[in-house]
């Protein structure tokens, strides 16, 4: 028997996810469409909460919603009647609500600091609901195993009552944010400026503290209240790695809300035990991750490359720079700008210079002759080409002017500006040399000023190299 | 002490002004007169109530008593012609938003609820950033502007305000030498067209070169006038009230100023 069942799980499961799959139970349906509604809603909101940095204060909000629901619930075994959903949830509106009025009242007229008053209200709210529900555990009237599906949220019990509640307060905050749109940005980015052109900064706190507080109410039953914040949160904070731009960050957030519930609600449906609440979460966390490391305009990665490209880059011109300087110090430049030259330099020299080790020398200068650059021969001696000779004299020319300029100018010692330069040339824009060659150079026409400094390779009484490379 | 009631047609009349933050007296019984078309420092110490004194007149703080009056009407009233610019620390850079969005912020209050901004605006925020020289930079994500251009933003803000009373909170600060210059012919630029500009300064020793009227604040109105009668010696040390460090500063200050007029 055991080894029949072991045998014929995994197909009843794979029929299960087919079955989600392809969208053929009407629960199924009535399940997605309910989050993903709920997820876009929470996207849109969360872009708002987040910009006006009041995160913590939709996890108080939705904390406090247990009071409500508690209490709302005890009314009704009073008075003898069935608990119905619309009413447990209009008494989450109006705890919510006082939580998240009592943190601004607390802040305003206690004189209590926003953290300190999130951090009362709600625990202080959550604590309450949690004996509230304990007491009711004991009455034993009624199920109250309900109850405690608001807590972590269970995604099965959406009806087609959700569904339609979940429909409208995404038209109403798709309305509110497409018809108020510059009133809500000001009021996130400069309050100052708002008051100072009249605007009822207060109630648009309200506005928006009431479009919070609409959406737990959707998400306390898929979502439940620990986490209904975190999918406002969270795609609002991943739509940021995307885009700088509000609007887009408004498409985007949604659509992560959307896509989190989706694929986090058909998690919960085949992993059964799971609550939807975690399952939706970690998605969005997932497309959080993925947007960290991959977002076109923060996200890590790019970053990261577009770092490491820069600084081989200049490592580019540092290198031009030795062999050009070596090449100087031998008295060995060719005479006219577009003259190459035939003169050959020990990559040995040019590490030792740069103070780099023989094997990353030689791993920047066969880069530099995959670009035609230089020519590196076989035994380790470079050459420069006539394209790598003009971007040498640049590179040295840059160099100098700015190390002029910062021992004439900035009153820098020798070695510091030899050093302050080699950090800064980088950061040249044309304007910048132009200004350096006016200040410095005084116009003077050599392209390359001479080094204000002995170079560091002008050994005079430095023998060839005993093995003779030429 | 009983004053005259408020001057009607000047830009800004202040009577009798109190303000405290938690009973603590930031601003005591200021009573000041800005003459229409002056460019006014308000000078004084750190916690002086500098910043306070503007955000008293906007009515962003409130007062424990006393009375304000703008071009002769309340700010609720006379809010359209004056344009407020923020200390630049006062906001989060890292909002997603171009220099343009926050240029054609200063339109929302004419605006109005619900109305969008069009190409009248739009236009009208290119003309002030170009103003301000950085038309360029008009699409450019506000959090990578540099300081300065953050700076000259905020007063493009201000200039599509079409204001006629200009109160500037420490523009100059942590600005580089270019904007400050542009910040200094945009508002000798303001003046010629008629208006009046307020701003909150600290460095005492561009004080003569930039302002022709002056306001010494400490708490107490020190004393306000022409810049040439104000800014003396006796009423330094008043304001600065026995700072070692700063009467060095202010003597280095008077001196130069003794030297310019020499000139």
């Amino acid at each position: 028997m055991m080894a029949f069942d072991a045998g014929v799980s995994p197909l009843l499961a794979d029929s299960q996810l087919w079955r989600l799959m392809t969208l053929q139970d009407y629960n199924t349906r009535v399940v997605l469409a309910g989050t993903i509604l709920l997820g876009i809603t929470s996207g849109l909101v969360g872009v708002y909460l987040l910009l006006r940095k009041r995160a913590l204060l939709g996890d108080a909000i939705s904390h406090a919603t247990l009071v409500g629901i508690g209490l709302v619930y005890l009314w009704t075994v009073m008075i003898g009647q069935d608990k119905t959903l619309s009413v447990l949830l209009i008494g989450a509106a109006i705890s919510g609500t006082l939580g998240g009025v009592s943190v601004l009242l607390l802040r305003h007229f206690a004189n209590i600091r926003e953290d300190a008053a999130l951090g009362i209200v709600l625990s202080v709210f959550f604590g309450a609901g949690v004996a509230l529900l304990s007491v009711l555990q004991k009455i034993k009237k009624g199920n109250i195993a309900g109850l405690e599906s608001f807590i972590y949220g269970k995604v099965v019990a959406i009806t087609g009552d959700d569904v339609a509640l979940a429909a409208a307060v995404l038209v109403v905050v798709a309305v509110i944010i497409a018809a108020l749109g510059k009133e809500l940005k000001i009021l996130c980015f400069d309050i100052e400026l708002a008051r100072s052109q009249g605007w009822p900064v207060m109630l648009l706190d309200c506005l928006l503290i009431a479009m919070v507080v609409a959406v737990t109410i959707v998400g306390l039953k898929a979502i439940g209240l620990i986490m209904v914040i975190a999918l406002q949160v969270i795609p609002a904070a991943s739509a940021r790695f995307w885009t700088h731009d509000l609007k887009r960050m408004l498409i985007i957030s949604g659509l992560l809300g959307g896509l989190s519930c989706a694929v986090g609600a058909m998690a919960s449906a085949v992993f059964a035990d799971m609550p939807s609440g975690a399952t939706i979460v970690l998605c969005g966390c997932g497309f959080f991750l993925l947007s960290f490391t991959l977002g076109t305009e923060r996200g890590v990665l790019w970053t990261y490359l577009h770092q490491k490209n820069l600084r081989r880059q200049q490592e580019y011109l540092h290198l031009l720079r030795a062999c050009y300087e070596q090449l100087e110090s031998r008295r060995a430049l060719p005479t006219s700008a577009k003259a190459s030259t035939t003169e050959l330099i020990a990559i040995g020299d040019v590490a030792e210079v740069r103070a780099w080790s023989h094997r990353f020398a030689s791993k920047i200068a066969s880069e530099l002759d995959a670009r035609g650059l230089i020519v590196l021969r076989r035994n380790g001696d470079l050459q420069l080409t006539a394209r790598g000779m003009v971007q040498a004299e640049e590179a040295v020319r840059e160099h100098r002017l700015l190390e002029m300029y910062m021992m004439e100018q900035a009153e820098a010692d020798v070695g510091q500006a030899d050093r302050e330069a080699d950090y800064l040339e980088h950061g040249l824009l044309p304007e910048h040399l132009a200004e350096l060659g006016e200040s410095v150079a005084r116009g003077t026409p050599p392209p390359v000023p001479p080094s204000p400094h002995p170079l560091k390779l002008d050994k005079p009484d430095k023998p060839d190299k005993p093995d003779g490379k030429n | 002490m009983q004053s005259s009631p408020p001057a009607s047609d000047i830009p800004l009349s202040i009577r009798d002004l109190t303000v405290a933050y938690h009973r603590k007296p930031v601003l005591w019984n200021v009573t000041l007169d800005i003459p229409d078309g002056k460019l006014v420092g308000l000078v004084g110490p750190n916690g002086a109530g500098k910043s306070t004194l503007l955000k008293a007149i906007i009515g962003m703080v409130p007062k424990i008593s006393g009375a304000i009056r703008i071009f002769g009407q309340s700010y609720a009233e006379s809010r359209a012609q004056v344009a407020y610019v923020p200390q630049r620390e006062t906001v989060d850079w890292d909002f997603p938003a171009t220099a343009l969005d926050v240029v054609l912020m200063g339109t929302y209050g004419r605006l109005g609820w619900f109305r969008r901004a069009g190409k009248v605006e739009r236009d009208a925020a290119h003309e002030a950033l170009a103003k301000m020289e950085i038309e360029h930079l008009a699409g450019r994500q506000i959090s990578q502007l540099s300081g300065g251009q953050q700076q000259r933003t905020f007063l493009a803000r201000a200039l599509v305000q079409n204001a006629k009373l200009f109160l500037m909170d420490e523009p100059f600060a942590a600005v580089d030498a270019a904007t400050e210059r542009a910040i200094v012919s945009l508002m000798k630029d303001l003046q010629t067209t008629g208006s009046t500009i307020v701003v909150v300064h600290h460095d005492l020793h561009t004080v003569p070169e930039y302002f022709d009227h002056l306001v010494l604040l400490n708490t107490r109105l020190v004393g306000a006038g022409p810049t040439s009668a104000v800014f003396t010696e006796r009423n330094l040390q008043k304001t600065y009230g026995g700072k070692l460090t700063l009467l060095e500063e202010i003597g280095e200050a008077m001196k130069r100023r003794d030297q310019r007029s020499k000139l």
